[in-house]
């Protein structure tokens, strides 16, 4: 610019400056990654102009190992997709082989795993929440959090003897019956639990710096959502009530184990006064005004909204289970038939598919095993929501999104 | 709106386009031609009575059995499938549209066989193809950025196809 500069005149010294384009690698080692993933950020200055995810680092090839085992030989591999909701994930490729197979589960089994699958909904949403608070720099709701999950996994422990790899919930029913006064430590444990969703609210739902993070950051439209497949609380927390949008949610539009039967409801945003209409929101945590359809603050909120729907599920499964008729597992065939089918489930992370194809030579082991993976779309969005959004807003985007990696790289 | 319904919609519009079709199946779905795929797809979005606006799963198969003492009684001709499962937002409905594909363009081992890509249509397609790329070996033309997602870039081979090989050595680490 100006050759001869004066050194005094700080004007112009300053519309010289220049920022440059950097590329910045966040991970794999990232502790806000949630695991083993690499976004390469395109930088100028604080603004992200483009973020590349790089995934593949869990990769086990888990489709490739399910054509080779036997379906009941796979179910502890689904444990390792979504640790953090290994019951789901079993529940999921159950429902694919007994649907391929035309199955008839007994009422026992299917409460028991309505019962169990959101106990483990609960305890997933209580990591995505402390794991939150955790990528915004706060350490308390971490703490508080396990606290809570610590009892789940105790009581899963109970059932099944393992705390995080299940393999509970198993092709024809669940692996063995509730032990001897399970349910009244599972009842007391959600009379226990709910008062205390409130110090959560308190903590961070209503924390001001927590607001500030997550309000009208990282805004995912309706429609994009859609587009990229996104689903789970991710797509709820876009979705708008008012225009009278589906509740998008498996357990309501496509009821598997007898969901249609429960007393619940799909969460759908704005959270106006008039969405509490029931006891279990001592304070009522409002909208912050700063808060926009589909930003970080909703999808967070979906899911801390979800944890009281499921211990509505819970409690009803508590009382249907002395009177539910049948047995809590039968007998799979010997065989595949020929034929596929697709089911999809609704997992705390949105939906997960599972699709597995007979062989026609009449084999117990199937052709193909194909999982639809729930993070795996949600985060195919990342470079959508963080454009042009800062550094810093970058874990907060990535933390409500709410990956988990072993279920992306399978 | 029935898979029935789905599929007389589709004849009425493509007519012998259709190659084939199975309502009797637990997910009901129909063949078409790679070359069509992206027509039909637009179609399956836009029109107001079927507006699938969401692709769920991309999924390829390799129907093959590599071992020759059971591939006589293994039931299928060897051939790819690529198989696209459909849901509509709004109607609340599924379908699954299936493509059937040499293994190999040409029957050039090596040679992937090719499919237009409909991640114009839908964004999520991006991904899913890339993924079935990576494993099960189908080149997507027009893809915007097909690169492997899950494995390395400098990885050799497909490993969902059935005769894969697998690798004894990988960058001075052993496989077994």
């Amino acid at each position: 610019m100006a050759t001869t500069l004066e050194r005094d005149d700080q004007q112009i010294i300053e519309l010289d400056v220049r920022t440059d384009e950097m590329l910045v690698s966040m991970g794999p080692q990232h502790p806000s990654t949630h695991g083993v993933l690499r976004l390469v950020l395109r930088t100028d200055g604080e603004i992200v102009s483009e973020v590349t995810p790089h995934m593949g680092y869990l990769h086990r090839c888990a489709e490739k190992i399910g054509e080779n085992v036997t379906p009941i030989q796979f179910i502890p591999y689904t444990d390792r997709m979504d640790y953090l909701a290994a019951m789901n994930m079993n529940l999921g490729y159950s429902l694919a082989v007994e649907k391929l197979c035309g199955m008839k589960i007994p009422e026992k089994a299917q409460v028991i795993r309505v019962l169990i699958a959101e106990l483990n909904r609960i305890a997933s949403h209580l990591v995505g929440m402390g794991a939150y608070g955790l990528d915004l720099g706060t350490f308390s709701p971490f703490l508080y959090a396990f606290r809570e999950r610590e009892m789940i996994l105790d009581l899963f422990e109970e059932v099944c003897g393992a705390r995080l790899t299940y393999s509970y919930i198993t092709i024809g029913g669940v692996h063995d019956d509730l032990p001897d006064g399970w349910l009244e430590r599972c009842s007391k444990f959600l009379d226990y639990f709910e008062p205390r969703i409130q110090e959560y609210h308190t903590l961070l739902t209503k924390n001001q710096i927590f607001i500030k993070r997550t309000a009208g950051i990282g805004i995912l439209p309706k429609d994009l959502a859609i587009n990229y497949g996104c689903t789970g609380p991710m797509l709820r927390g876009s979705l708008d009530r008012n225009k009278n949008d589906p509740p998008w949610d498996l357990r309501k539009i496509e009821p598997y184990c007898g969901y249609e039967t429960y007393d619940f409801k799909a969460i759908i945003p704005p959270f106006t006064d008039d969405y509490y209409d029931d006891e279990h929101f001592g304070i009522k945590p409002r909208t912050p005004p700063e808060a926009v359809l589909g930003d970080c603050w909703h999808r967070f909120y979906v899911r801390m909204l979800e944890v009281v729907e499921s211990i509505k599920i819970i409690r009803q499964a508590i009382d249907r289970y002395p009177k539910a008729q049948g047995a809590h597992r039968i007998e799979m065939p010997r065989h595949l038939p020929v034929g596929e089918a697709y089911v999809e489930t609704e997992c705390p992370r949105g939906q997960m598919g599972f699709w597995v194809v007979g062989r026609p030579s009449k084999d117990i082991v199937p052709l193909r095993v194909r999982a639809r993976s729930s993070s795996f779309c949600n985060l195919s969005v990342i470079s959508e929501i963080c454009r042009n959004c800062l550094i810093g807003d970058v874990p907060a985007i990535l933390g409500s999104v709410d990956i988990v990696m072993g279920e992306i790289d399978r | 709106m029935t898979a029935q319904e789905i599929v007389a919609i589709l004849k009425e519009r493509f007519g012998p386009r259709i190659k084939a079709e199975k309502l009797d199946a637990i997910d009901p779905y129909v063949v078409i031609e790679p070359a069509d795929l992206v027509e039909v797809c637009r179609f399956l979005r836009d029109d107001p009575r079927l507006q699938f606006d969401m692709l769920n799963c991309i999924s390829g198969v390799d129907y093959c059995e590599p071992d020759p003492a059971k591939a006589a009684k293994a039931g299928f001709e060897p051939h790819l499938e690529v198989v696209y499962h459909l849901s509509s937002f709004v109607k609340r409905h599924r379908f699954v549209v299936k493509l059937i594909l040499p293994r190999w363009k040409d029957n050039k081992p090596g040679q992937l066989p090719e499919v237009p890509s409909v991640a114009s249509i839908w964004r999520a397609a991006d991904w899913h193809e890339r993924e079935t790329y990576d494993l099960v070996g189908v080149w997507f033309t027009g893809h915007p950025d097909l690169r492997r997602i899950l494995l390395a870039d400098d990885w050799e081979g497909h490993p969902l196809r059935k005769d894969y090989v697998f690798p004894l050595e990988y960058h001075g680490i052993r496989g077994r």
